[in-house]
Formats: structure tokens, sequence, C-alpha cells
């Protein structure tokens, strides 16, 4: 973009609406698209557009979060026409240019069906079709019979030259049997039999008739806010993320509101801290902005330690410039000239794309001295982590910037009244800033409108483990687990069965299956002995043992406790070795009572949240599980049985 | 040993010892008095010699006139900075929760079973270094893990021998 001062005059002509003109091929390139060979097929999309003399814009952008799709594609056409390509490979790739972006076929097994599904079909003529078997812990998958099967009725019908059909990598529907998408109507259908084949032709496509009893309804059940520009922005390019109004929320702060009314904003909308706590975020602005003080300075807790969680890191790498416009933003509400991103060292890419940001976005004069000529300074840099949870913590963290040990101090003094080099600090997680961003752009009372009462707005989840598809996902507060897991995910492996869900890491509890219909909220999550966390959701099956899981878990809070004090250091390494003792069979009934004690001696007399918090996986599955924890201690138990 | 090579190897140490500091009086310079330096300074120096090497720990303390205790403070407490000189491989099998529960402990295991059997066929003991890592946040891809700073996913004992054995061939 070069050097020069932007406008705000600029700025309103990035933001005007721009259509692409020309077809374009967008390629997820996270850690995890790249680690699946996503740079090797963007080379071979360049080289064959060289080949083709295809005139094509092939842009690099972050992941939306398909994990198990990776490497992912999108291409587009100026008609605003999408469609989602998974598990490419350079040959793939080569493939796509020449016969999609050229001549309008499909690739197999390559498609990702469209979510937003239709409901009707508006007299549009049909070219395509997508089969896919969904059901699971089937022997045999049908998808290829199906395919046939519909190639024979069109043959029948002489569409078989104007209508292909292909096999879909992914329907977005699971267990509904096999599944039909019209294309370009997206009018989906579920549980298809054989004979259904023939109605779907004959009077669907030939008549235009919608069959309402085969209809898979429903739209997206996910709501991409944080993730808005995942996937579809070039991280490494500022002009991308202004092309899609970025930095119109800073503009809005910095010009039209004073900082009472952006944090007054930031109320209305009722963002929490999506670390985990969930601390109302205009409160903490406000805590930071009361005290009198020299300077003040802001922090971006992108230190996501909780092993299972990739959506910090997938943000941070996918959309750099939110999070930097969300501390901005934050900055101005407290009175700050200062900011930092604190993140893992474990990180690479995330550091390079927000260290990139920051470089362009000082170049352009959106940081540095009196902003958009409106008197406000801000500088931002970037800290790096190196390997230690604990650091997590605000106090840590703090001490970890000052370049001392990662160790916790007590509160109060809050890091509000007293924190960075003893001045007022606000420390807000990278996907609460992802979110202020766009609060500001569009308004509290918008935000508020999603999610429920107490728990506000969307989170987004990485769910992982024996899930069948592992994904980033993004959606209202409030939606049962049961639907992330099942409707969204696809459920268990095939022909495994779900045991329970994880969710807050190894600050967190598990949730066994038959609390799965329970909503995603703090409150409710807390309820159940677990808590939101930072946004891991771990998948488990009944392969997996939860003593076993309490004790990796348990093993990683002693690994990382500071030392500090004596309830976490003590404490988690003899209930460690009680674990131990008892998976490896020779545990005795009253060792539970002893790991009670334990926990609730940690709970109560740690310092920080690591030590309180680190019991809770063994607490709850002792509480759901015990039964586990039961067979593995009752070695009298079993001679009576004998 | 004759005195030549004796004086040569001198030489190497000394020319060593001069680059090492200048590379860390410039790191210090870079840094200086600028705010939260010292862990930046210690990743700058392990990016530049694979781990913190004591030497360069001391001279770092002159230059900075920051006290030796105080940067072993630091090095000691995080688990990401190395006192001791990483193999010329690095293969860093992630241990977060996903990578876990999907076998990252039969990859760990497969892989120390590649490393003695390389052994005994009379390979270099410091060709290929394994250790547990922290979550990459690549659980998406589980279990995955790190060669030379590559990540590789969705692997199984089989698979990561293959990547090993085509690190070797390099």
């Amino acid at each position: 973009m070069g050097d020069k001062r932007l406008t705000t005059h600029d700025l309103e002509s990035y933001w005007a609406e721009t259509t692409p003109t020309r077809p374009w091929i967008r390629v997820s390139m996270d850690t995890g698209g790249l680690a699946a060979g996503a740079r090797e097929v963007y080379q071979a999309l360049l080289d064959e557009q060289e080949e083709a003399r295809a005139d094509i814009d092939i842009q690099q952008t972050g992941s939306m979060g398909l994990s198990y799709a990776d490497p992912v594609v999108v291409t587009g056409d100026a008609s605003g026409r999408t469609v989602m390509f998974g598990a490419m490979d350079p040959e793939s790739a080569r493939a796509l240019i020449r016969d999609h972006m050229q001549n309008g076929y499909l690739l197999e097994d390559r498609v990702i069906a469209s979510r937003n599904r239709s409901v009707e079909l508006n007299g549009q003529e049909q070219v395509a079709i997508l089969v896919k078997d969904t059901s699971a812990g089937v022997d045999e998958d049908r998808t290829a019979f199906f395919q046939e099967l519909i190639r024979e009725e069109l043959a029948i019908h002489e569409l078989d030259k104007r209508i292909k059909v292909y096999r879909a990598m992914d329907m977005g529907l699971y267990q509904r049997g096999v599944c039909v998408q019209l294309l370009p109507a997206r009018v989906t259908y579920a549980d298809v039999s054989g004979p259904d084949i023939r109605r779907i032709i004959g009077e669907s496509l030939r008549e235009g008739k919608v069959l309402e009893d085969l209809l898979a309804g429903g739209g997206d059940l996910q709501e991409r806010i944080v993730l808005r520009n995942c996937g579809q922005t070039d991280p490494n390019r500022m002009e991308s993320y202004l092309q899609a109004g970025g930095y119109r929320g800073l503009k809005r702060a910095l010009l039209e509101m004073t900082p009472e009314e952006v944090i007054a904003d930031m109320k209305t909308s009722g963002l929490r801290g999506r670390g985990g706590a969930g601390f109302p975020t205009w409160l903490k602005w406000q805590l930071t902005r009361d005290p009198k003080a020299d300077r003040k300075i802001v922090i971006c807790n992108a230190d996501e330690g909780d092993p299972g969680a990739f959506m910090d890191r997938s943000i941070l790498e996918g959309d750099p410039h939110a999070v930097l416009e969300g501390l901005m933003i934050s900055a101005y509400a407290i009175g700050a000239d200062k900011g930092f991103f604190y993140i893992r060292a474990e990180y690479p890419l995330a550091v390079e794309r927000i260290q990139r940001a920051i470089d362009e976005t000082r170049a352009a004069g959106l940081l540095g001295h009196n902003i958009l000529g409106s008197g406000f300074s801000f500088d931002a840099e970037v800290r790096l982590g190196a390997g230690a949870f604990v650091c997590g913590e605000e106090t840590a963290l703090i001490a970890s910037i000052e370049g001392r040990r990662g160790s916790p101090d007590p509160r109060p003094p809050y890091p509000s009244v007293k924190g960075l080099w003893g001045y007022p600090t606000s420390i807000n997680n990278v996907e609460t800033l992802a979110a202020v961003s766009v609060i500001l752009d569009r308004g509290g009372e918008w935000y508020a409108g999603f999610g429920t009462d107490k728990s506000r707005g969307t989170k987004v989840f990485a769910v992982t483990g024996k899930v069948r598809n592992p994904q980033l996902v993004e959606v209202p507060m409030g939606i049962p687990i049961r639907t992330v897991i099942e409707d969204i995910c696809g459920g268990a492996d095939r022909g495994a069965r779900i045991k329970a869900v994880q969710t807050g890491g190894p600050s967190g509890g598990v949730i066994p299956r038959t609390k799965m219909d329970t909503p995603v909220t703090y409150e409710s999550l807390q309820e159940l002995g677990s808590i939101m966390g930072s946004g891991g959701m771990l998948v488990m099956d009944e392969s997996d043992s939860m003593v076993d899981v309490a004790k990796f878990y348990l093993g990683f809070c002693v690994d990382e406790s500071c030392g500090k004090c004596a309830p976490c250091r003590i404490g988690g390494f003899q209930m460690l070795k009680l674990l131990e003792k008892i998976h490896g069979g020779k545990g005795k009934a009253e060792d539970l009572e002893t790991i009670r004690d334990i926990c609730h001696s940690m709970q109560t007399a740690s310092l920080c949240g690591l030590g309180q918090t680190a019991p809770n996986p063994v607490l709850s599955t002792l509480k759901y599980f015990e039964e586990e924890y039961l067979d593995l201690v009752a070695s009298d138990k079993n001679a009576v049985a004998k | 040993m004759n005195t030549k090579s004796a004086d040569a190897e001198l030489g190497n140490i000394l020319d060593w010892v001069e680059r090492m500091r200048k590379r860390v009086c410039e790191i210090a310079r870079e840094w200086e008095g600028r705010e939260g330096n010292l862990i930046m300074i210690l990743h700058a120096i392990q990016n530049e010699f694979g781990y913190v090497p004591r030497g360069v720990a001391n001279e770092l303390s002159r230059e900075m006139g920051i006290s030796m205790a105080r940067i072993y403070e630091v090095i000691t407490f995080y688990h990401y900075f190395r006192l001791t000189p990483p193999g010329n491989h690095t293969v860093q099998v992630c241990m977060g929760t996903a990578c876990y529960l999907k076998g990252a402990e039969q990859l760990r295991d497969e892989l120390e079973r590649q490393l003695k059997l390389m052994e005994a066929s009379g390979g270099r003991k410091d060709e290929f270094q394994v250790e547990n890592v922290r979550c990459i946040g690549c659980c998406g891809m589980a279990p995955a893990v790190v060669v030379d700073g590559e990540t590789h996913g969705r692997l199984c004992p089989d698979k990561v021998k293959a990547v090993v054995k085509q690190k070797r061939g390099k």
C-alpha cells in the first residue's frame, strides 16, 4: 500500500462496495492448511493458471476452520456464485482450473455442499446434482450406487448430457441417510431412498416442484461474527481487510464517539471475556479507565495455552487486523497509549501475521501519532511467550512481559489498577477483541441480538478429538452442545459412540453424553461442573478412559504449576501420584477420599486460577464417571464378585 | 595433535567468540531501551544459536548489565528456552489433548524405536532430537508433529516413520 497516511476519505473509498469482476480462487493457508499441503495446492494453481492462460484472481486467506477438509479452496465468479472444495492436492488443483473454472464441471469427492440450503427452486434450470450417503456406522457407503442410480434416471429423461452427478465430500447433514443437493438452487433432499430418485428427477428437476416430504431445509446453524473474515480476506494485506469494511469501527469510535460512549456501547453489547472467565468487557475497561495515572496500557492475551484449542491461532492467522482494531478501540476507551500482543512462541505464523499487520497499519498512519486526526495516539508491539501455560493468567502474563518468571501475584490489586510496570492495564483475549471491532462498527445493540440474556453474542469453539469433522465453529450462545457436536460436526467418528465432551481444557470438566442437551452459556456449563473456558470442545468416545483423561489434564497442570504456592505445587503433585496409582490398578477406595480432600484444598487455597481450577477435570470425572474409578480400585469388590 | 592444528583450532574458537560477541551486541542494541525486552532478546539468541549457551548468556549479562542470576531465573522457568544444543533435526511431538487422545504417545514410541534403530546401525546420536511439546494448535489435524519447523498432521506410526526417513535422506 506504500507508506502513505490514510485519510478518512481514503478509508471510505475502500469501504465502498465493490463486486469482483474476475473469477477468483481462495486458498486457506493457516498453520493447519499448510500442514495439510495448502502451499503445494496454491503453487499448482499458479502453475496451471499460467499454462492455461486463465484470468483468475488466486488469493491466499486464513482458514474458515474446516480442519477436517484441509486443504480447503473456495471458488467464485462475477455472478457471486461460490463453491467450496476440500481435501485438495496439486493434481485436483490443476483440475480445478481446467475442469471447474474453465468448463464449469465440479470435482468428484471434493465438493463441500453449501449449508445455506434453499427450499425453493425458483424455476431455475439445474445443472448439477451432489449426492452423499451420510449415515454413520453403516458398513457400506451407498454414495456411488446412488450416483449411478441418478445417472440412469437422468438418461431415461435424456437429461444426462445437461446435468452432471457428483459424489460430495461433505453435505453438512449427518445421520440423514442418502442426501441429494440440486445445484445451483441448493435445494436439498435427505433420507432419499431408491424409489425417491424417480420423483426427484421427474417431479423436482423436470417440473420444478419441491418435494416437501424429502426436503432438508434450514440455513447455516453457525453465525460468523468473530470469524467473519477468516477464509475470506488476505491476512497479509491490510487493503483486503479495508475492503471488507475493516477499521470502520475504529473510525466510528475515534471520530464520532467519546470514550465513555464506546464503553456504553460495549455495555449494551453484553460482550463478556472470551478467554474463559466471562468478565464483562465494558466493566474491565471502565475499571481501567477510572484510576488516575500517568499512562495506561492495553494487552491482547494471545497466550492460547489450553491444549486442544486453536480459536485464537485461527483468528490471529486469519484476520489479524480485526484483533488489532479491537485493541486500538480498547485503548481509546481506556485512555492507553501503548498496547502489547502477548503471543505464544509456538504460533510462529500468528506472530508473523500480527507483526505484519502492525507494520502495515503504522505505515498507513492508523497506528502512531494523532490517528485520523482525532488527537488519539497509540502504538502496539509484539511480545512472545516462552512456553508457560500459567502466563495466560493476567498477573503472570504481566510478569512475563516485564521479563520475569511467569509467577502470578496475589490480587488485589488487580491489573486494572496496578498492572504492567505498575500502570493500569486492561487485558483482553483475542476473540474478545475481534468481536470488539465489529461491535463498534455495527453497534452494541446489533451484537446483543445474538445469544441469551446473560451470555450475549456468539462463541467460537474448537471441536476436536473423536469427532467426525474436527473444525472451528462459531455459534450463538445458548445453542445446545448436542447441536454443535452432532448437527454441525457430524457426531462421533464412524462406528463409535460419544461418551463425553470436555470443555475448558485443564481448567474445565467433562460433560457426559446424557447432559449434551445443555445450552452453551457461561452459567449452564458451570452448573454442570465445567466451564465455558476459551473454547476447546473435546469429544471422547467409549474407548477413552476418564481416569486417563483426568490424569492427562492434571499432569499438564502439575507440569505447568509455577511452584509459588504450596496448595498447587504439593497438592497437584500428590494427587497426580494417587491418580497414577489408581490408573495402574494399585489404588484403594480411600484414595478417592484423599483426592477429593486435595481437590478442595487446591480450589480454596491456591493463589491463581491455574491451581484453583486444576482439580476440575478430576472432580467432574469423579462426579459423572465414578464407576470407572471404582472399577480400578475395587480389587476387594472384584474378589467378592468372583 | 601438533601445534599447528591446535593453533588452527584455537583460531576457530576465537573467531566464533568474536562473531558471537558481535551478534550479541547487535541483538542487545536492537532491543536496548525497549519495554519488556529480556524475553525477546533471549528468543533472538536462541534463534541465532539454537539454544542459550552459557558463554552467550555471560556476554549478554555484561553487555546489558543484567546479572546472570536474572537471566538464568528466566531461562529455567520457561520451557521454550534450551540450555543444551538441539539435535541436527528436531522432532516435536504435540502433546495437546486432541493429539494425546488420537495416539501421540504411540507416535512418540515409534520415534524412539526408530532412533534406537538408527543408532544401532551406526547413525549419529545427535542426528535427531525428539521432544514433547505443548499444543501447537493443529488439533483439527491430530495427531501432529513438527519436524524442523514444518507441521505434519493426521499421522500414524507408519507415516511418522516415513517423515523421519525422508528427513534423514536430506
